[in-house]
């Protein structure tokens, strides 16, 4: 390598490290706050003696609801991915490959589109007074099917880039072998699809995870999620940052979790919709 | 693509309907809903809502309620600049990074961090930070001898904190696309421009910027959807305060309904919220249709 190209290497890479710290350095603050006595935090202390008695009072005192909180944002992410995820595959199919009449696709793509560029807030009011309406409201149910709904948009455009990718000459082989259109979906697309189904499903139970404005405004103490219940520490009449600090530690576990195992899959979800 | 299984229908069919479903009873209806919301007074008794007909007061009020118009403003405002930002900042350093890094994975883990981080905790981790009082950046900058600022609490600065966040949060998701985009571009180009001796800022202008024109529009366009919808930043930063400095839509909209308990006019907020976005969508598409149709 001439010299000139090394120093541009060099700056290179002493960009990106800046940009990487920039990124991190938050992130590890809140998480050493998270081991601070409140008194460290308010004071300002860099250095400090680690505690863990912001943990323990969230995971294991009386009071505290936040495993509850954590089952609940479990639950409401894995239900309404699995929700996602089946219906936006097999709607992303039949509009790519069952022939499906023009009008039709365009109108579901159409108002996917629409639908997805609306801010959530507008319809939260609405979707409040009808489920309280069915006797639905604060409840799961609620939560699931909303989630669902929001991410819809999102598992139907992904699902079909993903999908485009799968050769039609193999069904066509499939059809000449007699086997019939559900099989051709279980036996020979679905497979096919497993990567893009892993790295979609892993985005979208983050996104379902991470969603706050609409399960604030659906959910009651027992059905709040994990991001509920953290910002009522911060919005206390009595802030209690290192339970907040705790609680945000805690919550980035599951993307973390899968970041480590599916880094590959989570940035071609990322960007396959941008890239297609 | 015509392929004749003599139940495609009914399969087809069946593929569909969770789809049309789910959107027909939670979006569709919803907003025939708002629509009949809007024109109402609600009330709830015992569990069931009762409903008057006020006709189009509430949507009347709409356009003379001074905190949504600064909501609207003020949302405008954040999307141009912060999105802006990001993409400048993005696409500048996936640019320097694409010839030499190839992504590896490691970098690709950091980058991602904040992508896949709850909005809500980068909220609390800014809120520890920006602390007037206790915060890291007043104690870095009292290092250097400046004084000590109120980042959130002070109208002049508060939109300005949040839009650092908020570029803080997506320039990592600007970047990573870009990086896909520009290490998907066909090598022999630049290897020609190279033989050609280009110089670097034509090569930018000439040959990297009109390749990467479908990835950027993508991007921006996603990232602009995105930053409309501000809202857990937000709540948990400034909460619209102080005054209206950062009042958003987002946060007008849920005041109204969810603080404040006024459905029927927190859903004409909503419906005039909704015309907006069509408005600015036909706005885009025919500006696309014009610039597709000018010869290049």
């Amino acid at each position: 390598m001439r010299p000139r190209m090394r120093i541009a290497a060099g700056a290179r890479l002493a960009a990106l490290t800046l940009a990487a710290l920039a990124v991190l350095l938050p992130f590890v603050w809140i998480v050493a706050a998270s081991f601070k006595y409140e008194i460290d935090i308010t004071m300002g202390r860099l250095v400090f003696s680690p505690t863990i008695v912001h943990f323990d009072e969230l995971l294991f005192s009386r009071g505290s609801d936040f495993l509850r909180n954590y089952a609940n944002s479990f639950g409401v992410a894995l239900v309404s991915t699995a929700l996602c995820l089946s219906a936006g595959t097999l709607g992303a199919y039949a509009l790519d490959r069952l022939d499906t009449p023009a009008w039709l696709r365009h109108a579901l793509l159409g108002w996917s589109m629409l639908y997805y560029m609306t801010p959530q807030m507008t319809l939260v009011g609405s979707w409040y007074v009808l489920f309280r309406q069915v006797g639905l409201g604060e409840s799961y149910t609620a939560l699931v099917l909303t989630h669902t709904v929001m991410n819809l948009p999102m598992a139907l455009w992904l699902m079909g880039a993903f999908l485009r990718d799968v050769p039609v000459e193999l069904e066509e082989a499939a059809r000449v072998d007699a086997c019939g259109p559900v099989k051709t979906f279980t036996h020979v697309v679905l497979p096919l699809l497993r990567p893009g189904l892993l790295a979609t499903g892993a985005l979208l139970f983050i996104f379902s995870w991470n969603e706050f404005a609409v399960s604030l405004a659906l959910t009651r103490n027992e059905t709040a999620t994990v991001p509920v219940a953290l910002a009522k520490f911060a919005q206390d009449f009595d802030m209690k940052y290192g339970a907040m600090a705790a609680a945000a530690t805690l919550s980035l576990l599951p993307a973390l979790l899968l970041l480590l195992l599916a880094t590959r899959s989570l940035v071609r979800g990322l960007t396959q919709g941008a890239l297609k | 693509m015509a392929r004749r299984w003599p139940s495609l229908r009914l399969w087809r069919a069946g593929s569909l309907a969770p789809l049309v479903l789910f959107y027909v009873l939670l979006t569709l209806l919803p907003v025939l809903n708002l629509a009949a919301m809007s024109v109402s007074d609600v009330s709830w008794a015992a569990g069931r809502s009762h409903w008057s007909f006020v006709g189009a007061e509430h949507l009347a009020r709409v356009a003379d309620d001074a905190v949504y118009r600064a909501g609207v403003r003020n949302t405008a405002w954040f999307a141009a600049v912060s999105v802006s930002i990001q993409m400048l900042l993005g696409f500048t350093l996936a640019l320097l990074v694409s010839r030499t890094t190839r992504g590896s994975t490691l970098w690709r883990m950091v980058f991602l961090l904040p992508i896949l981080m709850p909005g809500i905790v980068i909220g609390a981790i800014w809120k520890l930070m920006y602390d007037a009082d206790f915060g890291v950046i007043n104690q870095v900058l009292a290092w250097f001898g400046a004084r000590a600022r109120d980042w959130t609490g002070s109208p002049e600065l508060a939109m300005a904190s949040i839009i650092a966040v908020d570029v803080w949060h997506w320039t990592p998701f600007v970047f990573l696309l870009m990086l896909a985009g520009l290490q998907s571009l066909p090598p022999e180009v630049f290897e020609a421009a190279r033989v050609d001796a280009t110089p670097w800022w034509r090569e930018l202008t000439r040959i990297t910027l009109p390749l990467m024109l479908p990835t950027i529009v993508v991007t921006l366009v996603f990232r602009s959807i995105m930053a409309f919808k501000v809202f857990d930043e937000i709540y948990l930063l400034t909460s619209g305060g102080p005054g209206t400095a950062t009042e958003v839509i987002s946060f007008s909209i849920y005041r109204t309904f969810f603080v404040q308990g006024r459905a029927g006019y927190g859903a004409a907020v909503s419906l005039v919220t909704m015309m907006l976005i069509a408005m600015v969508v036909v706005l885009a598409l025919n500006l696309q249709a014009r610039l597709a149709r000018r010869p290049a």
